[in-house]
């Protein structure tokens, strides 16, 4: 598809060792009161894959446990923040990536978590406009009715259902 | 209604929860010409499974119903719909980059014109006071400007250039021809006619002028014409005043000015705002809150209800406040 790769030799770093999760509910209870944390948030996304390279976000280091912090101000409202870095400054596949991230957290936790995604501060030239675009509903909502894109979205969100 | 007063009983009880469409509903929009003593109040609504359905209040029972499913139109999602002010027509836009109007046959809802010519997707579109224009908006930046012919014609009059982003809304002012758009750009169009019949941009409010730091979601009147409230993913709500008689003199120079912001009152993206003929603003918000304003005596905005949702609500998209007597009021959820 990409004829010269953004990032051809990219970084590639050790897997976290994985917490076994206990008795896993096929379906996130939408009324459940456990609260998820930023453990669980990192489960659900630490596997998908690179756009572009056969490795995963984790082992990229586009995402880490560390950058997803829970803001539980408000009883009724539950926000996470996921903070991805993409591997270069000049990365198109930003934009792809955090639409990975916003997909997969959509499918997996219950629709009363609100989510912030944004490219983490200094790591990308055009931050701003990548963040505002991930984090409006209604362009997201118009870029998955974009058979390509949702096709390119599913395969790097495969490894990440196991 | 008297809502000065601190601590005044003031209630919204749901009424009724409106199932049938299988994604998430984007807008809603009362039928003007109804909830009168002669016609029951009906509703549009429309949504991510591509449809339009018609709600009415049964008579009989005074629970509502489903009278119409739109379908078989729109290939996409539709994001909003308006009635004509006659409640003659319905007007939808599409992802799909179209707008399809509607005319009530007997009962029966069919398509009578599809509006084309938009890049890609179509966010609002808006009927003017007298019904002889349409305007719609889009992804592709631009505003266009429809004038309604006879046989349900519809001939594109202008295209409106300016904005450097995705346009949200669209809104003629409530009396007259002047229109008003809002944007992912952060600023706020007004646009106008000027003798020789071409429109153009008149006023662009933005951050130095007190305007927004972020998309702008949504704009709506008051009654008189003369204010106008906007909403923004900056987590404010802005009122602003007018000179209307100044504009209803052709005076193009008429400009609107910031008159109050209305902060720290949600925490995330508020994403529709309505002015009601009452006087009433209802902002609605990702907050999972509705929030009630009204203008105070001594000073310009003050009194907030706040109404949460329990878990079930997410992403209150669309705010309408219909003035009866008892306000009803109906807001959309992500049905799933």
């Amino acid at each position: 598809m990409v004829s010269g790769l953004i990032n051809a030799n990219p970084v590639v770093y050790e897997k976290k060792e994985r917490r076994q999760r206990p008795a896993s509910i096929p379906d996130a209870d939408e009324y459940s009161a456990e609260a998820i944390d930023q453990l669980e948030v990192f489960d659900h996304v630490r596997d998908i894959k690179d756009p572009e390279h056969p490795y995963s976000l984790e082992e990229l280091k586009v995402i880490s446990e560390d950058a997803i912090e829970v803001d539980d101000r408000r009883s009724y409202v539950s926000c996470f923040r996921v903070t991805f870095t993409p591997t270069v400054e000049h990365c198109s596949m930003a934009t792809v990536i955090g639409l990975c991230l916003r997909v997969k957290l959509m499918r997996s936790l219950p629709s009363r978590y609100k989510v912030d995604i944004r490219v983490a501060p200094g790591t990308h030239a055009t931050e701003a406009a990548v963040n505002k675009q991930l984090n409006d509903k209604e362009r997201i909502a118009a870029a998955l009715e974009n058979p390509n894109l949702v096709d390119m979205v599913d395969e790097c969100l495969a490894p990440s259902y196991a | 209604m008297d809502l000065d007063d601190e601590g005044s009983n003031f209630e919204l009880k749901e009424i009724q929860t409106l199932s049938g469409h299988t994604d998430r509903v984007w807008s809603l929009a009362w039928n003007p010409a109804t909830g009168t003593d002669d016609a029951q109040p009906v509703i549009a609504s429309c949504s991510g499974d591509k449809t339009v359905r018609i709600w009415e209040r049964s008579a009989l029972t005074r629970s509502w119903d489903c009278k119409a499913v739109l379908e078989e139109t729109h290939t996409r999602t539709v994001r909003s719909c308006t009635w004509s002010p006659s409640g003659k027509l319905l007007a939808t836009a599409s992802f799909d980059a179209t707008t399809a109007i509607w005319e009530n046959v007997g009962g029966d809802f069919q398509c009578v014109s599809t509006l084309e010519g938009h890049e890609n997707e179509v966010k609002s579109v808006s009927w003017n006071a007298s019904e002889s224009l349409l305007a719609t908006c889009s992804r592709d930046k631009t505003v266009w400007i429809w004038e309604v012919m006879p046989g349900n014609e519809f001939e594109c009059a202008s295209v409106l250039q300016g904005h450097t982003q995705d346009v949200k809304m669209v809104k003629w002012h409530p009396t007259m021809d002047i229109l008003f758009s809002c944007s992912y750009d952060n600023t706020i169009k007004v646009w106008a006619e000027d003798d020789t019949g071409d429109w153009h941009c008149i006023q662009t409010i933005g951050e130095s002028s007190n305007g927004h730091s972020s998309t702008v979601w949504a704009i709506s009147f008051n009654a008189g014409g003369d204010k106008m409230v906007t909403c923004s993913d900056d987590l404010t709500l802005k009122v602003w005043e007018a000179d209307i008689e100044g504009m209803r003199s052709g005076n193009d120079q008429v400009l609107w000015k910031h008159l109050s912001t209305l902060s720290g009152y949600h925490d995330r993206t508020i994403f529709s705002v309505h002015w009601s003929r009452e006087g009433i603003i209802a902002s609605g918000a990702a907050d999972d809150a509705i929030r009630f304003f009204v203008e105070s005596k001594d000073s310009v905005v003050l009194n907030s209800l706040i109404l949460n949702f329990s878990l079930l609500m997410d992403w209150k998209t669309t705010v309408v406040v219909i003035p009866v007597a008892m306000i009803l009021f109906l807001y959309c959820i992500f049905i799933v």
